[in-house]
């Protein structure tokens, strides 16, 4: 995973709610087995279907901050969304609030997600819409999202925020204790049911 | 101190806490599907790193497996790709898989209670949002990434954050012809998509405690529709009942002594819940969504709504973008929409007792003759029930369609798919624009409803038909 620190990009205003992970990249692109290369799929029904769809506007191709409303991320567990996203050369979401699935694997695959109250949230469209070419910057380590003279202050975790500074993968973290996963392992009950072999 | 049942699961498979880090979680059992697994054993590999614990990982083929012709290989290369990859994989780490053909076959969610996998008080996860089915069983089961998929499959663990406590308490009695899918229709429409955010959900009161395992496991399913981590329900006789003589159902005394302590799996008097939902089951009808999120629904009684009444600038916007999607016009009532598909199955609702449900309403009567019904059972063992039954007989004597099993319409990776502009009931759990098929419109339904609306290709509660 590449580390998030700092970020400055244009963002662009997606003024919809419970955009769910089908619409972020539909099934038929999650038959693939390779992580990258999803960027054809990102939004490819409003894409296709809706000529003024936001990022089919010339002022936020280059987009790297995506602003959404509520409850960004519903529904399927796909990480392919994620992957979408950033193959679609964004490195930030901002929405009022996420769906868990989606903000946890964005914690797992380098995209950052913030949150913001939904006020923050309009605040930032208004001056997106306004002026497209708006540097937004996230800035990670001070947990504050910054355009024009408006600063925003951010909550994150800090070891969360520890792991994206870093880019610090989980499972080599993880592999640090394996000693007490197998003290675990050496107390669980017998009649738990193991699928090999089959009776 | 008091704890709720999910407070009790969890606590009892945490490797390893520390202040400021999130727990180290073990996990009893991981299914593994083609969809979500193969970055997962290409990243494995990519580090040198094997499968910690194949005997506790489960795999089998669902979402993009053919549900007409399935003994031929899969005609869409890309679909092919993807499933021969999970063979290989299965093979290189060890790992038992369920292919196609296979009697243990089909959807994740169906096979694992149906093997006796699924059991009272265990941690499951699978890269599947829907996980949150085996919840019924008094499991914490919940949906995780790809990135967590390799992670389980490396450690066996997960890093977790003690999630929120949630009550949704049902009392009362269903009137007949409702259902375990109005009930968790009706919470989803009341507390939102993502309303459950944060929680684990414990589905309480004499309606839940009186309901069959298939149909708990519908309830449980949907949770992740209100966007909660997890849903689950208190085990009881109901519960020992359906696993007992299943294949890895424990035996003897470990029988005699997983029971024992299946029945401490109970949320504690004055254990505390963050939020609590209550719900009176005597005043729900038949639920169908109108909208294209699962929040957008309504008793089938009710009328297409009109954006204007909704007060929240955002909801409004989003009603108005579902009923352009839609087609649907304000005020018009929902027994009018005429349907072109009617899908029963899914993990929600391709189980036997749905099936068994649908059959007694087509059983000696024709489908309406513009309607499409497609019966796809939940999984092989299903599906060899349902034929056992005569129930497959209804089914096509009736004018519907007997397929094979797997995830099929429900998401439309495999060939059956709805075409622009086409309309469905459907028993799955996703009314997403495009879900069903690109331009697909869908309206969420029981298997009831789904059984009588193809009777009468309109959106129909099954009250209707009586004196039809
Ligand atoms: S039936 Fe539908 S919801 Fe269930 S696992 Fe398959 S695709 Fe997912």
């Amino acid at each position: 995973m590449d580390a998030f620190t700092t970020h400055t990009g244009t963002a662009a205003p997606l003024r919809r709610s419970a955009v769910d992970t089908d619409q972020i990249i539909p099934a038929e692109y999650l038959k693939r087995i390779t992580r990258t290369g999803f960027e054809d799929g990102l939004f490819v029904a409003w894409r296709t279907n809706e000529p003024d769809f936001v990022l089919n506007k010339p002022e936020y191709a280059d987009a790297s901050i995506l602003v959404a409303g509520p409850d960004f991320g519903t529904g399927s567990s796909r990480e392919h969304a994620n992957w979408a996203l950033l193959d679609g050369g964004f490195r930030v979401v901002i929405s009022s609030r996420f769906a868990d699935i989606f903000r946890n694997n964005s914690t797992k695959s380098g995209l950052l997600t913030v949150v913001l109250p939904q006020a923050d949230v309009e605040a930032l469209w208004t001056a997106i819409e306004a002026d497209p070419a708006t540097p937004v910057t996230v800035d990670l380590q001070a947990k504050q999202v910054t355009y024009g003279d408006v600063s925003v202050p951010f909550d994150v975790d800090d070891y969360t925020r520890w792991r994206l500074l870093e880019g610090l993968d989980d499972v080599g973290l993880t592999e640090r204790h394996l000693d007490d996963v197998a003290a675990y392992e050496a107390a669980r009950p017998s009649w738990l049911p193991a699928a090999l072999p089959a009776r | 101190m008091p704890k709720t049942l999910a407070e009790k699961v969890y606590d009892a498979h945490v490797v390893r806490s520390t202040a400021g880090e999130p727990d180290l979680l073990y996990i009893d059992l991981h299914l593994v599907h083609e969809v979500t697994s193969p970055q997962a054993f290409d990243g494995l590999r990519a580090a040198g790193r094997t499968v910690r614990r194949p005997d506790l990982t489960m795999a089998t083929e669902d979402h993009n497996v053919p549900t007409l012709d399935i003994l031929s290989p899969i005609a869409d290369p890309v679909s092919r790709a993807q499933v021969d990859a999970l063979r290989r994989n299965a093979v290189e780490f060890g790992i038992r898989l369920a292919p196609m053909g296979d009697r243990d076959q089909g959807i994740v969610h169906v096979i694992g209670p149906q093997l006796g996998l699924t059991q009272p008080g265990m941690t499951i996860v699978c890269g599947d949002s829907h996980t949150s089915t085996h919840g019924a069983f008094g499991a914490l089961a919940f949906g995780i990434g790809t990135s967590e998929v390799e992670h389980v499959l490396a450690t066996q663990t997960l890093p977790q954050y003690r999630p929120k406590q949630m009550s949704v308490t049902v009392e009362g009695e269903l009137a007949p012809g409702v259902s375990a899918k109005d009930v968790i229709l009706a919470v989803i429409a009341q507390i939102g998509t993502n309303g459950a955010a944060g929680h684990v959900i414990e589905y309480r009161g004499s309606a839940i405690e009186a309901l069959s395992m298939e149909a708990r496991m519908t309830i449980c399913n949907m949770s992740i529709e209100a966007g909660a981590k997890a849903g689950l329900i208190a085990p009881d006789q109901t519960t020992f009942d359906f696993l007992q003589g299943r294949p890895h159902a424990p035996e003897g005394a470990d029988w005699e002594a997983a029971v024992e302590h299946w029945r401490t799996l109970r949320t504690d008097d004055g254990a505390v819940f963050d939020r609590e939902v209550t719900l009176d089951a005597s005043t729900l009808t038949p639920f169908v969504t109108w909208g294209t999120n699962p929040g957008q629904g309504l008793p089938i009684d009710g009328v297409v709504p009109d954006p204007a009444q909704f007060a929240d600038e955002s909801e409004r916007r989003a009603a108005e973008q579902a009923l352009a999607y839609m087609g649907l016009t304000p005020g018009t009532p929902l027994r009018e929409i005429k349907v072109d598909t009617v899908f029963l199955g899914s993990c929600t609702n391709g189980r036997i007792e749905d099936l068994r449900t649908a059959a007694t309403f087509l059983q000696g009567k024709r489908i309406d003759p513009d309607t499409r019904m497609l019966v796809v059972p939940g999984s092989v063992g299903v599906k060899l029930q349902a034929e056992a039954e005569g129930l497959d007989k209804v089914f096509t004597e009736a004018g519907a369609e007997w397929r094979g099993a797997g995830c099929s319409m429900c998401l439309g990776m495999n060939p059956d798919q709805l075409q622009p502009g086409e309309r469905s009931a459907s028993t799955s759990n996703r009314n997403f624009q495009g879900r069903q098929g690109k331009g697909g419109r869908t309206h969420l339904v029981s298997p009831s409803v789904a059984a009588a609306t193809a009777l009468t290709g309109r959106l129909t509660a099954p009250a209707d038909l009586i004196g039809a």
